[in-house]
């Protein structure tokens, strides 16, 4: 794969759990609004600045994760994020894909559960129920 | 209907003031995530892929009309108009704002409602059999001991920092509609030879990346010992427990690493200390008035006939959504919260009030939900049914597939748990959509799908005649198929059968399981009848078969 990895920065609000990014040094709710890293330093840059964000009670829980450009625009490559940035596959008129602003690119809206090669990942093994 | 006592309401009304006050602190910044995070638990507030996630307990499965209406209001008013019934019998509303839940609290507290032991490591909401007080083929109804067990476990200070999570289940019944050994402890009411009634007590079951069967640990325990029994049960955890490991940690870990004879040694040691002590009797009479709430309605003397109807639709929804009840003239009636293409156990506001209001108008006190995700009204009469189906039909819940194969578990996967590693509804979905033809339904008979998004096993899924586990395989959704397990009295883990299938095989892989089912079976045969008898072979060969042909 030509090119470095691409990266965003997403927390969760506090005060109402929204899925947040991270565009010039704040937060926005749409990922399509959100600035997109090439450079590994400056994501960790973000990250650490996203940081402030948790010690003065804005959000929690930031972190970076990957994405891949695509013609439609940049796509997350977990899964798991890519539902972050929509709302749950199941029901369309929920979460982000339903506020009707900044949609994120055409194929964040799974239309069914058809796709085969759907990337996604999630924490992995490790994660325990509590 | 088990009513707060002065004690339990001053309770529930202190700590959602206390909750106010540490959500009001942790927006001020007072008090950080790490500081918070425990508080929030132990409220039963969740932090999901989406949102906040607020998990209110339902002791024992049992809501009144009052309480439905109470939820169906708050998903109107601070959440997004519909709610979630769990397989432990809970209710799960997915977007509430940290803000607002402290009046959330506030307004179940009104209705005797809270998320109290619904996280955390402590004993956790008791279970019950969803069709107690109610099955022609009980003891006595469950109920009375699960709450005993709930006010001796809420606030207990030697349970509050357990290991891990503590779960009960009650049930007063031989047929296991509860899921008894799959519990860290599981109380069966049971009948000695001289007929006194009193308590099976079994131990370390579980679900979760280590499954186990729980075994007996007391064989029959008298009704005033129960909780020394069970406080002697826990101090053996709470001593054993490993705490160095998280993966090793339930009880179940300990209980067969003990093994049975060891576990009933330390066991009986703790509970004669306790007796000796003369301590956590519980009194007959505190029994008796806990019982008196749990009465079950004035059965009148009614003639035991299902009626005619006009809907030819009815007809098929009695066969399989009523079950036997105790009283002539009354049945059972299963709600099924899956219809076809929908999401399991998910109900809308205007469905719940509905029901609420179907509930006072045909003198229903009581509504449970049970661990498969439906609801049940216990005590109907059979001359009210058709005009219930009716109802039930205008609202979208008449769909007539109670234990059949489109009555299926699955917990909220990746659509909406920070848990998961691939999606379980739309493999419900999509199971569900290529099994609508009811004749075909009936055609397989009882079929017991359960699917989890990830290890954790929310979903069952090792209990299911066919068992689906969602797993990352390098960053793509794949699913495990497992057969012949069952949380049922006949109880049994699923054997994996091999390699996943991609999310575009799984239903047909699952199709190709059932109809190697139905070549194989004998007579009235079950699923899990035809599976136990022949074993896993035949269903690998033609499921991999199946799909080398497809594949070249």
């Amino acid at each position: 794969m030509a090119g470095p990895a691409l990266q965003m920065l997403t927390a969760n609000r506090l005060r109402d759990g929204d899925v947040v990014y991270w565009r010039a040094g704040g937060w926005v709710e749409a990922f399509g609004e959100a600035d997109i890293f090439s450079a590994e330093a400056e994501a960790e840059a973000a990250l650490a600045a996203a940081r402030e964000f948790v010690a003065g009670n804005v959000v929690v829980n930031p972190y970076l994760f990957e994405v891949r450009a695509e013609a439609d625009g940049v796509r997350p490559v977990k899964e798991r994020e890519i539902v972050r940035a929509a709302g749950p596959t199941v029901r369309s008129d929920l979460g982000k894909q339903a506020t009707g602003f900044s949609p994120p690119p055409a194929r964040l809206r799974p239309a069914g559960f058809d796709a085969a090669t759907s990337p996604q990942g999630g924490g992995g093994d490790d994660d325990v129920s509590i | 209907m088990y009513r707060y006592d002065e004690f339990d309401a001053v309770f529930v009304r202190e700590r959602v003031e206390q909750f106010r006050y540490q959500v009001a602190r942790r927006l001020s910044g007072e008090l950080n995530e790490d500081q918070f995070k425990p508080l929030r638990l132990m409220n039963g507030l969740y932090l999901q892929l989406h949102a906040y996630m607020l998990r209110i307990a339902v002791p024992y499965g049992t809501l009144s009309a009052r309480q439905l209406r109470m939820l169906a209001h708050i998903a109107r008013k601070y959440d997004k108009g519909y709610g979630h019934f769990t397989t432990r019998q809970n209710l799960q509303f997915n977007w509430p704002k940290l803000k607002d839940v402290p009046d959330i609290l506030a307004e179940l507290a009104t209705v005797e409602m809270h998320a109290i032991q619904t996280s955390g490591n402590c004993i956790r909401n008791v279970t019950a059999d969803h069709f107690a007080g109610a099955a022609a083929d009980e003891i006595e109804d469950p109920r009375p001991t699960a709450e005993i067990v709930r006010q001796w476990s809420s606030l207990h200070p030697e349970f509050t920092f357990l290991p891990r999570k503590f779960k009960i289940a009650v049930s007063g019944s031989a047929h296991d509609r509860a899921a008894l050994k799959f519990h860290d402890v599981a109380v069966q009411i049971v009948k000695n030879k001289a007929g006194e009634t009193g308590y099976r007590v079994l131990v370390g079951g579980g679900m979760g990346r280590t499954p186990y069967l729980g075994y007996v640990v007391g064989d029959f325990v008298a009704k005033p010992d129960l909780l020394a029994f069970l406080e002697s049960v826990l101090r053996v955890y709470n001593e054993q427990g490993r705490r160095d490991n998280l993966y090793k940690s339930r009880i179940k870990i300990l209980a067969h690493t003990l093994g049975e004879a060891e576990m009933r040694r330390l066991v009986a040691r703790e509970f004669s200390e306790i007796k000796a002590a003369g301590t956590l009797t519980v009194p007959d009479e505190e029994l008796k008035r806990i019982a008196a709430y749990f009465a079950p309605p004035a059965f009148e003397k009614l003639d035991d006939v299902l009626p005619e109807s006009a809907d030819k639709d009815f007809a098929d929804w009695a066969k399989t959504n009523l079950h036997r009840h105790r009283a002539p003239g009354y049945a059972i009636a299963t709600i099924s919260l899956k219809p076809i293409g929908g999401v399991p156990g998910d109900a809308s506001h205007q469905q719940l009030d509905a029901l609420a209001d179907l509930m006072d108008e045909f003198g229903q006190a009581e509504i449970r939900v049970s661990h498969e995700q439906n609801l049940v009204l216990p005590h109907v009469r059979k001359k009210d049914l058709p005009a219930i189906f009716a109802r039930l039909k205008k609202l979208g819940l008449a769909t007539p597939n109670a234990g059949l194969v489109t009555d299926i578990i699955a917990c909220p996967g990746l659509d909406y748990c920070d848990l998961a590693n691939a999606r379980s509804i739309p493999v419900a979905q999509a199971i569900a959509k290529r099994f609508s033809d009811l004749s075909r339904q009936h055609e397989i008979g009882e079929l017991k799908i359960k699917i989890s998004g990830c290890i954790n096993a929310c979903g069952h899924h090792h209990a299911g005649h066919i068992g689906i586990l969602g797993v990352d395989k390098k960053g793509v959704e794949f699913y495990q198929l497992q057969l012949g397990g069952s949380a049922a009295e006949d109880a049994s883990i699923g054997e994996i059968m091999g390699p996943g299938f991609g999310a575009h095989e799984i239903v047909d892989a699952v199709e190709r399981v059932i109809e190697t089912y139905l070549k194989l079976r004998v007579g009235g045969e079950r699923f899990l009848d035809t599976y136990r008898r022949v074993g896993m072979e035949p269903f690998r060969n033609m499921t991999y078969r199946e799909q080398l042909h497809a594949a070249h």
